[in-house]
């Protein structure tokens, strides 16, 4: 299935990912607006283009008016632009939006970024904020659940009575991320060593069964990424990653409304990618998947279709290369890094912890609390 | 007075839903009446919060006529999933005990 725009041209296929960079990372003492520079003028830079060639921006976390508010900081006035707001998944919907506003003609050069400062800025609630009027506020704030972390937490209880594991089984993802990110100087863990099984279990309980070292970190940190027609990207100076295939879901925001704890939107998302893009998760060569919790991984890997139901511990592909949210950096929103990895990775330029020859790159992001998903295929240019 | 716990459901395909809505979710009609619960149900899964001066479990309760609800486990020391459970109250709040 592919989509075809006014002139014929497929979105999937015809747009590249010319530009990508990350942010300073950690506690950095930068207001949002400056990391955002950052990381937008270092994709540019990598993209070998310039301000002056963006006509399309997608971003949030600014403010209410996110896109506009960028602009305006950047001195830019997009023809195009999206702050859909639908947590860290949204970074791989801008792709498919940007793709198909190319493809269209409404825009040339797009460029999709994030920054938070919220370490720095200590700005992280870890009971989130429920928003009045929603039925969540009438029907579930008042059980104190913290958010995100209880409805992880309850998709891992459920995970772990149903396939028969205890705590053990998922503190391995939490030493594996940790391990990875030993390989990433940029990562915020990076140099502090190994963790054991036992580290992450004797670690404070915060909603069981996960306990701080299950829980993703809290960092400053963002990225961006520049896309552009595939046909201009090949005359650019980095090796093109074309845009093959995107697929979303969208499917709850409470707490008790999923039928089934065990069955997310990855499982359509990705389906819908893979479609789109027409090829198999066997294809995949490295796999950027967001590692909110440890449980996300087991589950994500599974409902991807690169793991049997209950086996997704055992999986042993490339994944999560940079350490992921884990052991890399979290700053609220992971979509865009994960990207970021994905593109360094299909362009061979990871060191120590590339992929050899890695061609075909899965990168998905969830939002709220498995409530969005967007999966994003992206390959060499062949 | 008994207290009961409220539940939507439709005159159409006769499932229930816990969020009160002008239509079923189910099947889009829109036709609905209100029944108490049964007040019986099963654990779908819980999480201890620790974050707290004193510890809750709060949990996901699949009722038996479907709806699940977030809600807490009381008087539970070893709560587990699929664990039968039946319906208590703490001030307006529905909660859920361990059937004995």
């Amino acid at each position: 299935m592919s989509v075809a725009g006014p002139s014929g041209t497929r979105a999937a296929g015809s747009v590249a990912i010319v530009g990508a960079a990350e942010c300073d990372l950690g506690k950095t003492g930068k207001s949002v607006l400056e990391l955002q520079t950052q990381a937008i003028t270092r994709a540019l830079a990598d993209a070998g283009l310039t301000l002056s060639d963006v006509d399309g921006l997608a971003t949030n976390g600014i403010s209410r008016f996110s896109v506009t508010q960028l602009a305006d900081w950047l001195g830019l006035q997009p023809r195009w632009g999206d702050s859909t707001f639908a947590g860290g998944s949204v970074f791989e919907m801008y792709v498919a939006r940007a793709a198909q506003a190319i493809t269209s003609g409404q825009c040339s050069t797009v460029v999709v970024s994030y920054a938070s400062n919220q370490r720095s800025a200590r700005s992280r609630s870890l009971t989130g904020v429920y928003e009045e009027g929603t039925p969540e506020a009438a029907l579930e704030e008042p059980y104190r659940p913290l958010y995100p972390i209880s409805y992880y937490a309850m998709v891992a209880q459920r995970y772990l009575h149903t396939y028969g594991l205890d705590r053990a089984s998922l503190a391995a993802v939490a030493v594996a991320a940790r391990e990875k990110a030993q390989l990433n100087p940029a990562a915020w863990t990076y140099g502090k060593g190994t963790l054991t099984v036992d580290d992450v279990l004797g670690a404070p309980m915060i909603s069981s069964p996960l306990g701080a070292l299950d829980c993703c970190l809290v960092t400053d940190g963002g990225g961006a990424i520049v896309l552009t027609s595939l046909e201009r990207a090949r005359d650019l100076p980095s090796r093109p990653v074309v845009v093959l295939g995107y697929g979303e879901a969208f499917t709850h925001t409470g707490m008790a409304t999923a039928p089934d704890l065990l069955r997310t939107g990855a499982i359509d998302s990705g389906r819908r990618a893979f479609t789109r893009a027409g090829v198999t998760p066997a294809d995949i060569d490295v796999v950027q998947l967001y590692d909110s919790f440890t449980i996300s991984v087991p589950l994500g890997l599974e409902a991807l279709g690169f793991a049997s139901p209950g086996e997704g511990l055992g999986f042993t592909g490339p994944h999560n290369t940079g350490g992921g949210g884990l052991a890399y950096c979290h700053p609220g929103q992971l979509g865009v890094l994960l990207l970021v990895e994905a593109v360094r990775q299909l362009r061979g330029s990871c060191g120590p912890r590339q992929v050899p020859g890695a061609s075909l790159a899965l990168a998905h992001g969830t939002g709220g609390i498995f409530s969005s998903h967007a999966t994003v295929i992206l390959g060499v240019d062949r | 007075m008994t207290r009961s716990l409220l539940l939507q459901q439709c005159v159409n395909c006769r499932k229930f839903q816990y969020l009160v809505r002008p239509f079923c979710v189910f099947c889009r009609t829109t036709v609905l009446s209100a029944v108490a619960a049964a007040g019986t149900g099963t654990v779908d899964s819980f999480t201890v919060v620790h974050r707290a001066e004193t510890p809750y479990t709060l949990a996901r309760v699949r009722l038996t006529e479907g709806p699940i609800l977030l809600t807490h486990l009381i008087d539970n020391p070893e709560p587990r999933c699929d664990q039968p459970v039946r319906l208590a109250w703490r001030g307006d709040l529905p909660v859920f005990r361990p059937v004995e």
